[in-house]
């Protein structure tokens, strides 16, 4: 039974070489000369001024922005050092709070707006960090913007149209509006 | 649900079961020596690697001789990432100055990531260098899932064998299944996963300015002048001005970990996290590696026992259990939660919203892609998550912790989802034998006492661990503080623990507090024993098949390809996964389901 030991201790040196050093340096290799922009984080605006990832979501609260998904990352949201979600439960009091809370801080932000909110603006994402929300979450804030930033509703819904992402190759996943890029836009900071 | 919903569906279980023939077929070549394109190339390095490592390559194990050296391997590897995160700080490649974890997070996480489970009690952006990812996480996700595919191989050749004393090499099973599919498969995958925009860097982390400067709400907001003198802790140390991002060599380690059903995280978030997971294709090919190996052994077993009908038969039996429960939660998740309807929320589908429960749900990804991933990364025991299985429906999740204490054999993990479904085939056709008063047999072997005895070990072990586990934490205040959420779904939240680490699936109801010394520990032993007492009894099974003679096929032979035999199949897997844990999840998902539906009835 104790023959296999150096057998084990050497194979397991041999794939650590392979599979842990050789393996991902190869892939890094590879993918900065083929995707260097993605593998990098995908980073809007130049490599000495970022603008901010477009994969990743950052925090909107005033009126003149359009705003994310709540995200529950910890010390502070859209921690893009610290990724998470909320973890409460169906039933759990805290959630039906956070959520009567969001609520009646979009109201508050547009007393004239008292349809239904359109969920995803009013639930935690999975990573904290989701940078999109739906077409429908955008469309609610659309008037709020308008206002906030003295500009006609068809002038802001033209920008919304225009950073939609529809159903990659028309089938997979949902349609959704990447907020960073939309805000970036409404600001005229993204060429 | 939306007929885009059903199309998408539709498209992954075609994708799956149209790449799974011809993997399981190239997987049997591999396995069976046959002289495969990778192979006449990498052959060198092979033979080099054998005469280096002193392993004899045609010297066939007994399986007590298998199972020492497979212990022997998955013991140092285990000591290494110990040891490896143990000593982190003063290693290079640590660009955010990770401090060394501590001792029992660090036993808890070389036990989870040498079984093949990758249960997480720390958040990976937060806790491991970079180095200690690479040459311990990376490591262990290729070695503990070829080591998975091993025992299967043996096992089958249990089967194929007559009279014989070995059931393989484990060396040359381990060398095989990473050098020539983990790791081309992985090489692959990574790269596409990267050109959709999955990170794959070792610069350090990335600071980059907010787009939204200034008051937030009544509050002052400092500028970034005054960030950079520090002087931000006498402002509003709550609302920064800036935003780290956090990167890494991230890729390599998601192609693996999603292919080898490993499932642990490169970020806190796993693949909801959109440097893991960033648009709905690479979500697409991240599911489908989940299920891909699983799916395609089960060809390889076909092909290897010269009857491609039972491998057939078995895949038909996974994807139909497979099938029906991701229907529930698909239709569980799209229903969404009544509580929030109640406060005005908008709920339902429509072309520009997916609605449902999306509290812990990613935009892109919907309900449709999350509940499909919710289910294959529990059919499998992969665990990764594309969203927060904590915050499903009571339903939903119910589904997903009854997928893992089935056994984890709906797929299962990659080769351990077989060898445990194969188990169940023995106890199907030892209930069939009963029924029809004939002797049990299988491909051709009399299933006798020693088989049904270790089939019975094999079931029982993750039965007392999870069940005898969560009592244990339910009854000790270490076990009760983790908790999160209060009432039945706190209960839930333990049960799916110790059955996500009896199953070594890895997946969580991510609200429990699991990085203290109770459950580092008590899930460590559930997650060791889970892995190695089944592998254990498995080898034993094969070993004793292989020494067995092959008797004829005659007209009283239940054939197994058929689909009466599928159903038997099953009725077996679903009967003891009911009989054995309904019971406590009535305690858990049941009770909160009919609380939640009380509540909101008359609304």
């Amino acid at each position: 039974m104790t023959n296999h030991i150096k057998p084990a201790i050497l194979m397991l040196l041999f794939f650590t070489v392979l599979t842990g050093i050789v393996y991902p340096l190869a892939v890094t290799f590879c993918a900065q000369i083929v995707f260097p922009s993605q593998a990098n984080g995908s980073f809007l605006g130049s490599n000495e001024q970022p603008l901010g990832s477009e994969l990743i979501g950052q925090a909107f609260n005033r009126p003149e922005y359009f705003w994310g998904r709540p995200s529950a990352t910890s010390p502070v949201s859209y921690n893009g050092g610290a990724s998470g979600g909320s973890n409460q439960g169906p039933t759990n009091p805290v959630l039906i709070d956070s959520v009567k809370a969001r609520i009646k801080a979009l109201r508050d932000a547009d007393p004239s707006h008292s349809e239904a909110v359109p969920v995803d603006l009013v639930t935690a994402s999975a990573s904290g960090l989701d940078p999109h929300i739906s077409p429908a979450a955008a469309s609610y804030q659309i008037n709020r913007v308008a206002k906030a930033r003295h500009m006609s509703t068809d002038s802001v819904r033209e920008l919304v149209d225009r950073y939609t992402e529809s159903r990659q190759w028309r089938i997979l996943g949902e349609p959704r509006v990447n907020v960073l890029k939309l805000n970036l836009a409404l600001d005229q900071r993204l060429k | 649900m939306t007929a885009n919903g059903l199309l998408q569906i539709a498209l992954y279980f075609v994708a799956l079961l149209l790449l799974a023939k011809p993997l399981g077929v190239y997987m049997a070549a591999v396995y069976e020596n046959h002289p495969v394109f990778l192979k006449r190339i990498l052959a060198t390095l092979e033979t080099g690697l054998y005469r280096l490592s002193g392993v004899k390559p045609e010297q066939d194990m007994g399986w007590k001789d298998y199972a020492a050296a497979l212990l022997w391997f998955n013991l140092f590897g285990g000591l290494a990432v110990f040891a490896l995160q143990m000593l982190q700080a003063y290693l290079p490649l640590n660009p955010q100055q990770m401090g060394n974890v501590t001792i029992d997070s660090a036993f808890n996480t070389a036990v989870s990531f040498a079984t093949n489970t990758n249960w997480q009690g720390y958040g990976g952006e937060t806790t491991m260098s970079y180095l200690t990812q690479m040459i311990g996480l990376s490591v262990q996700n290729f070695v503990s899932a070829a080591t998975g595919m091993a025992v299967l191989v043996a096992m089958i050749r249990g089967f194929q064998r007559t009279h014989a004393d070995g059931i393989g090499n484990f060396w040359v099973d381990l060398t095989s299944g990473t050098l020539y599919i983990l790791l081309p498969l992985s090489f692959v995958l990574a790269l596409v996963l990267v050109g959709q925009g999955v990170v794959q860097t070792f610069k350090p982390y990335q600071t980059v300015p907010l787009v939204e400067q200034g008051r937030v709400g009544n509050a002052v907001l400092p500028t970034i002048d005054e960030l950079s003198v520090g002087g931000h802790e006498k402002h509003v140390p709550t609302l920064p001005s800036t935003q780290t991002l956090a990167l890494g060599p991230a890729a390599s380690q998601i192609a693996i970990k999603q292919l080898g059903t490993n499932g642990g995280g490169f970020f806190n978030a796993n693949s909801a996290h959109p440097f893991e997971n960033p648009t709905p294709l690479s979500n697409f090919l991240e599911m489908l590696a989940i299920l891909l190996i699983p799916a395609a052994l089960c060809h390889t077993f076909g092909t290897m026992v010269g009857d491609p009908r039972q491998g057939w038969a078995i895949l038909s039996a996974m994807t139909l259990v497979f099938a029906s429960l991701l229907f529930v939660t698909v239709g569980a998740e799209q229903g969404g939660n009544p509580a929030l309807t109640a406060l005005g929320v908008e709920q339902s589908v429509g072309v520009d919203q997916s609605g449902g429960n999306m509290e812990g749900k990613e935009t892109r990804f919907g309900i449709v892609n999350s509940a499909l991933w919710a289910t294959a990364t529990t059919a499998a025991s992969n665990g990764s998550v594309n969203s927060m299985h904590d915050s499903y429906t009571p339903l939903g999740g119910m589904i997903q912790i009854w997928l893992i204490q089935l056994g984890e054999v709906i797929f299962g993990g990659v080769g351990s989802g077989l060898y445990g479904m194969l188990v169940f085939v023995l106890i199907a056709v030892f209930v069939a034998g009963l029924m029809i008063g004939r002797t049990p047999e299988y491909l051709g072997k009399k299933i006798e006492a020693f088989e049904i005895k270790m089939a019975a070990v094999v079931i029982l072990i993750p039965a007392f661990f999870i069940l005898g586990g969560t009592a244990l934490a339910v009854m000790v205040e270490a076990g009760k503080t983790a908790v999160a959420n209060p009432g039945a779904h706190g209960f839930s939240e333990i049960l799916y623990a110790f059955s996500s680490a009896a199953g070594n699936n890895g997946s969580a109801f991510a609200g429990l507090s699991v990085n203290s010394s109770f459950y580092n520990i008590a899930l460590a032993i559930t997650m060791l024993i889970g892995r190695y007492g089944i592998i254990l009894a498995v080898l034993a099974i094969a070993g004793s098949l292989a020494a067995k003679k092959t008797v004829p096929t005659t007209v009283g032979t239940l054939p197994t390809h058929t689909p009466l035999f599928v159903m038997l199949l099953i009725g077996t897997v679903l009967i003891v996964g009911a009989l054995t844990f309904v019971p406590a999840l009535a305690l858990g998902p049941v009770v909160e389901h009919l609380s939640l539906a009380a509540q909101h009835l008359e609304q």
